[in-house]
């Protein structure tokens, strides 16, 4: 394979590691203030993130980062194109960080409400948002021959970008959930489980209407059936989802979660490759589309980055695997009490 | 206001308000990971107290920082697409680069720091700490590489209409870049210093937990006076050098219209850019120029007239933040040695603690001026020399970054606010008093 395709997998890989990291914390915020119904359940959720948000988000930074270094045009388009978007979600983000840390500074309830207020729109926002800028890439965006784009944020609201924020917010909801039962305990950790038995058959009708307006409003199919042995990639989607409801009967939650995890990695790679080579499609001319090819830094330069991520990525990938295995047991009253502690 | 302006004015705003968390995080990282490491040793519960403590603000602070950094690594592409499409290639790179190598570290370590006291043992857990100081550090020195770049491009060629690299090596040792190092993280552990020795003033002021406050002290001021020295001599060579690649800079930063050999420093003036001289002079050092910049009293020195008009950077705002950066370059290498002399009887010298407690905004003061003058002095360039920054700009419309621009000065004005708050709040109690918010 030539370095631009390497280098076009090795961006999938790194925002659907995104999404499978990021996306329980997101779902677990999102779910905070209709599980978090006493102060105790609300610490319990902080905690049940807390540890591990922070380095999961770093992987939207990598992502963005590595798109700079590998596609520099193709950085430049995108969020220059997506600009207000890309502005709400990183607002968001931003008031969901720092909510973490300031919640429990001060022991006032108008103080604790602003920042659960801020938890909630920070994962939310987010969860949708993304998967809102997702579809429409995957549908097509309207740049002209010099990158320009031609919409605005409503552009972005059509039926289909919609639809895949729906998607994206029942992914992250489910993995969110499955953590919830992982970490907590008690009536939380039950309402948690009976919730990932509810969200599952939303999730599972929504990803199939999602697999129907992907062949009637996009073109990702066209590579499946170019070679249709790549159809095992959505056929993995599938297996994951029934996963998920399996190890739920069996009450075996770890792997519910991994079976969530490989679900949201599986349907990243659906649209990854669907799209190839195409980064950026232009929905005015597919001659003005962005593609691995077109977009891509100097072959040196590809090396270079190729060495650093072939280094790094799979040493960061060892120490997350310790953090979470850190901390993948019960939060503890003693834990709630701590002072340093959110 | 067009696209330019108004992304120069959001960048500004988001970058600098970055940089008030930043050199808290770069130096009371390390000082956290000293205390620990001297609970370890020693056994001795002061120094975890003195761990929790400064720790406690550390993570108020660091959390600023971490959000605000979020934005910065996307504004490139969202304000800057133009200039992201140019230089991606080079610059690209050292920002992925330190995503990777510096950031997963620091924040994955961080979570474990803050949750993990009575998962890991105490020395894992000291040991721990030392990687979040050493990964905020490195992520530093790429970021500062990156910027020096812009400052003095090295190790490409322009094909295709666009910088590509062309030697890696010649990037990541340029000079320009490494003397940006040699004098940010300096100035961030000075800053850190300084903060700690503020905030330990207050107490001994007030004659409470004067043990921890008298050691937390004497730690800053040593760490004060060693970073303090430091940040004069590379500033110094900085001055060198800028004086080598960027003459317009070094023009601007002392308001020099004529080239001249012996060129005088003048220490205020009114500089009158439409008529090329200064308005008003007071206190001119005959030769002194010449020997900050070549080091050699008789060397000549490229003065404003020499340098094209829209290649002149504003010559005011370089001017004045270099003015103030010095000043208080040399203020605080006094501070401390005279903090030298007293710090046997700190707790009668009350004069002193208080200049001290009211010097805190000082160094912050210092730092966001040596930006101002890097960045400010570099115009019209965002990359010198090749690329100018009203080129730069992303084909966006500007409604679109007024809304944006708004948007970071509400959320960022109540967020720094509420920050510096919690932090104001949180050092005014005290140690004890730590776990009473719970
Ligand atoms: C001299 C140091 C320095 C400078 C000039 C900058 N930063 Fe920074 N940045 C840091 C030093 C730092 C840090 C100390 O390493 C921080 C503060 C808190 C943290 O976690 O890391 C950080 C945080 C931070 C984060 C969040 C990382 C996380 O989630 O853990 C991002 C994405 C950036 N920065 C990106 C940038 C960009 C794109 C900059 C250039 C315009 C920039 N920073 C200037
Ligand atoms: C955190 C410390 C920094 C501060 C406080 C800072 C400050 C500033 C200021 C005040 C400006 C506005 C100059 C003007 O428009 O007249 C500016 C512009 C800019 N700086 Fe920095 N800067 C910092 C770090 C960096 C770094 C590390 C980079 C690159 C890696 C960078 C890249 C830019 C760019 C792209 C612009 C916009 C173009 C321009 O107006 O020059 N800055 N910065
Ligand atoms: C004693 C005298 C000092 C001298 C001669 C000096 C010199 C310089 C010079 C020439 C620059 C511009 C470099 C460029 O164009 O990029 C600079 C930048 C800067 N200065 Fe200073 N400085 C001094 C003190 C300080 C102090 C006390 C602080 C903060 C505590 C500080 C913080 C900075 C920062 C953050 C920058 C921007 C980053 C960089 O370019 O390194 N400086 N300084």
């Amino acid at each position: 394979m030539e370095l631009q395709s390497v280098w076009f997998f090795l961006w999938g890989l790194l925002w659907a590691v995104f999404f499978m990291t990021d996306g329980f914390d997101l779902g677990i915020g999102s779910l905070y203030p209709f599980l978090g119904r006493s102060e105790r359940d609300k610490n319990m959720m902080i905690h049940a993130m807390g540890p591990l948000w922070d380095g999961n988000e770093v992987w939207l930074i990598t992502a963005g980062g590595v798109t700079f270094a590998a596609f520099p045009l193709f950085y430049a388009v995108m969020f220059s194109s997506l600009y207000s978007a890309l502005m709400l979600i990183l607002f968001a983000l931003i008031l969901r960080g720092v909510s973490f840390e300031f919640r429990n500074k001060v022991n006032r309830p108008a103080w604790k409400r602003v920042w659960d207020v801020c938890i909630f729109v920070g994962s939310f926002v987010p969860a949708l948002l993304f998967g809102v800028a997702f579809g429409n890439i995957f549908k097509g965006i309207p740049i002209d021959q010099d990158g320009v784009y031609l919409g605005n944020l409503f552009t972005l609201l059509n039926p289909y970008g919609l639809l895949a924020g729906v998607l994206f917010v029942c992914l992250f909801l489910m993995h969110g959930a499955l953590w919830l039962t992982i970490r907590t305990d008690g009536d939380l950790a039950g309402r948690a489980e009976r919730l990932a038995g509810l969200l599952w058959p939303v999730l599972t009708g929504v990803a199939v209407v999602f697999l129907v307006a992907t062949y009637i409003f996009t073109a990702l199919y066209d590579n499946y059936l170019a070679r249709p042995v790549l159809f095992l990639v959505p056929a993995i989607s599938v297996a994951a989802i029934v996963g998920i409801k399996y190890f739920l009967m069996q009450k075996a939650f770890f792997r519910a979660w991994f079976a969530s995890a490989a679900t949201i990695v599986s349907c990243t790679f659906f649209g990854v490759i669907g799209l190839f080579p195409n980064l950026f499609p232009s929905s005015v001319k597919a001659e003005y589309s962005l593609t691995a090819f077109n977009a891509s830094s100097s072959p040196l330069t590809l090396k270079i980055m190729l060495i650093v991520v072939l280094l790094f990525v799979p040493a960061v990938l060892a120490y997350q695997v310790w953090a979470y295995r850190l901390f993948s047991v019960k939060v503890t009253d003693e834990d709630l009490a701590h002072e340093e502690m959110y | 206001m067009d696209v330019v302006m108004l992304s120069r004015l959001q960048f500004a705003a988001a970058t600098m308000f970055h940089f008030l968390f930043v050199p808290l995080t770069l130096g009371l990282s390390v000082l956290v990971a000293y205390m620990e490491t001297r609970y370890v040793r020693t056994g001795d519960e002061t120094y975890l107290r003195m761990t929790k403590f400064w720790g406690k603000l550390f993570l108020i602070n660091f959390a600023l920082g971490v959000v605000t950094g979020i934005t910065l690594e996307f504004q490139f592409g969202t304000n800057w697409s133009r200039y992201s499409a140019y230089v991606g290639d080079v610059f690209g790179s050292l920002l992925a680069i330190e995503a990777s190598v510096a950031f997963f570290l620091e924040s994955t370590f961080i979570g474990i720091w803050i949750f993990g006291w009575n998962k890991l043992s105490k020395k894992a857990h000291a040991t721990v700490m030392w990687l979040v100081a050493g990964a905020g550090n490195l992520s530093a020195v790429w970021i500062l590489l990156a910027n020096g770049w812009m400052q003095h491009p090295v190790g490409f060629t322009i094909r295709d209409g666009r910088a590509e690299l062309t030697d890696f090596l010649a990037v990541i040792t340029n000079k320009f870049g490494l003397l940006e190092i040699a004098h940010t993280i300096p100035s961030a552990f000075l800053l850190a210093a300084f903060f700690m020795m503020g905030i330990s003033a207050w107490h001994l002021l007030k004659k409470q937990h004067v043990t921890f406050f008298t050691r937390s002290f004497n730690i800053g001021l040593v760490v004060g006076l060693v970073s303090s020295i430091v940040v004069a001599v590379t500033g110094d060579m900085h001055a060198v050098h800028v004086t080598e690649t960027q003459p317009a800079k070094l023009a601007a930063m002392e308001s020099h219209w004529e080239t001249r050999t012996r060129a005088p420093i003048v220490m205020f003036a009114v500089p009158d850019e439409e008529n090329e001289r200064n308005r008003v002079e007071i206190g001119r050092i005959p030769g002194a120029l010449s020997l900050l910049g070549h080091h050699d009293i008789n060397a000549a020195v490229t003065g404003l007239k020499d340098i094209p008009r829209d290649e002149r950077p504003p010559v005011l705002p370089t001017f004045v933040s270099f003015r103030t950066m010095v000043a208080l370059g040399t203020l605080f290498p006094l501070l401390t040695i005279v903090g030298l002399f007293l710090r046997k009887r700190l707790l009668e010298s009350r004069w002193y603690l208080w200049v001290m407690l009211l010097a805190i905004p000082l160094p912050y003061l210092a730092i966001e001026m040596g930006w101002v003058l890097a960045e400010v002095g570099r115009q019209p360039w965002i990359v010198h020399g090749l690329l100018k920054t009203a080129n730069a700009a992303s084909p966006v419309a500007a409604s679109q970054v007024m809304t944006s621009l708004v948007g970071f000065i509400l959320v960022y004005g109540l967020l720094g606010i509420a920050g510096f708050y919690l932090i104001a709040d949180f050092a005014r109690k005290g140690p004890e008093t730590a776990t009473e918010n719970r």
